[in-house]
């Protein structure tokens, strides 16, 4: 198969008007991936699926993922008057880096017995209702896996046929693939807790009044 | 009820062809002995349960081959696997449709506590949360040996129950009740979470 950077440019031609960002993956897989643009990301995917060199015709899977808002600090070096002399100085400058959440799409060829090529696409933020191009028009295969980031992460696709959540119930609210979310509260017995369920079984500890002082009573008798 | 026949006198008499029995005998001989399993499974623990049924292991020997698609037909519903929250509320709906007497096996981790994807947000932390149950069997699966284990414990629970007086069985007091709220879907979990009449965890400790 021909390199990520010729199927970007061919794609760009293809489709006028289309960002692909080829995204590095520095981790021990070194699988790089391209990321979408909105917009044209229906018309790139078309294209990857019909161009008779590529033939990407199987979507094998989609999924989600969500990133935090983050902060990375850098150590820059600043040229700074210091006592009427120019001088270099190092400053830690930080950079901010708004949240999002990202749908990730493996494409093979059953055709041509190639890939995966890795395309993604990335919501404008993490508020509700963040909103993605669906492709399950493209691949029928995507269908069920968008309805399941729609669940679990609570993308919204547009142009899905059918997008309503698949495993949990319809009445249920929250996105608990995300990583803000919380489950409830139903850890009333937990044999060895330890770490953060530990800190939650606390709360539901009896009072040993015998042993510590009555000011230190933390449940309900 | 064999403190009411001398047994030394009873074994007597059937040495010479005399059988003497009691109706809670022979009503507990025939229930013990005619178990029902209901016809469904969750997870792996069914492939367990499925072997127990078939020919290696045979469940008929203990007679509770005869697993009824029905709950209205069946006498034991045998949890076999993980529930997850939108499934419960199903399953405390086959348990009242059951006719009394009914039993519950509860079998593998899941069905006891969770099990491994006990701290998940989808499944059920156990469902003795809803509904009462007879057997516990650990395992993640049990082995078929420990299902049918499971079998002669709930036997053993049978040919004890009694019929009459103080301490008769549950199922025949009218006050007990024979079926239990179902869990609604909430926002954010089952409402109610669980049900206090049936579970009541121990207060943990602190150490």
């Amino acid at each position: 198969m021909e390199s990520l950077d010729e199927l970007k440019g061919r794609a760009e031609q293809a489709v006028p008007g289309a960002k692909i960002t080829i995204v590095p993956n520095p981790g021990p897989a070194n699988q790089p991936s391209l990321l979408l643009d909105n917009e044209h990301a229906a018309a790139v995917v078309r294209f990857l699926r019909d161009d008779a060199v590529l033939r990407l015709d199987h979507c094998s899977n989609a999924t989600g993922v969500d990133w935090l808002d983050r902060k990375v600090s850098k150590k820059v070096k600043v040229k700074k008057v210091v006592e009427g002399e120019e001088k270099e100085v190092e400053e830690t400058q930080e950079e901010f880096f708004p949240g999002y959440l990202e749908a990730v799409y493996h494409l093979y060829s059953m055709t041509h017995k190639h890939g995966p090529v890795v395309i993604r696409t990335r919501t404008k933020d993490r508020a509700e209702g963040a909103r993605l191009p669906s492709l399950t028009p493209i691949y029928r295969s995507a269908e069920f896996q968008e309805r399941e980031i729609f669940d679990l992460y609570g993308v919204r696709f547009d142009g899905h046929p059918d997008l309503r959540r698949i495993l949990m119930w319809d009445e249920f609210e929250d996105f608990p693939m995300r990583k803000d979310y919380r489950e409830p509260d139903d850890y009333e017995y937990e044999p060895t807790p330890h770490d953060d369920v530990l800190e939650r079984a606390k709360e539901h500890y009896s009072a040993r009044p015998q042993l510590d002082g009555a000011e230190n009573l933390t449940a309900p008798s | 009820m064999s403190g009411q026949v001398d047994e030394s006198l009873r074994s007597e008499l059937q040495k010479q062809g005399i059988w003497v029995t009691s109706t809670q005998e022979l009503y507990n001989w025939g229930r013990r002995n005619s178990i029902w399993p209901l016809q469904f499974g969750l997870a792996c623990c069914a492939i367990e349960m499925i072997a127990t049924a078939a020919s290696r292991y045979d469940l008929a020997r203990f007679g509770g081959e005869v697993f009824r698609p029905s709950p209205r037909q069946a006498d034991l519903m045998i949890v076999a696997g993980t529930v997850t929250k939108k499934m419960a509320p199903q399953i405390v709906r086959l348990y009242n449709q059951m006719p009394d007497p009914k039993y519950v096996i509860s079998m593998g981790a899941c069905a006891i506590s969770g099990g491994p994807f006990k701290r998940g947000y989808n499944v059920l932390k156990g469902i003795d949360r809803y509904i009462p149950v007879d057997v516990y069997i650990p395992g993640c699966p049990p082995r078929p040996e420990a299902l049918l284990h499971a079998f002669m414990e709930l036997q053993r629970k049978i040919d004890g129950q009694r019929l009459t007086g103080n301490g008769k069985a549950a199922f025949l007091d009218p006050k007990q009740p024979s079926d239990f709220p179902v869990p609604a879907f909430g926002a954010h979990d089952l409402e109610p979470p669980s049900n206090p009449e049936v579970f009541q965890p121990p207060l943990m400790e602190r150490t």
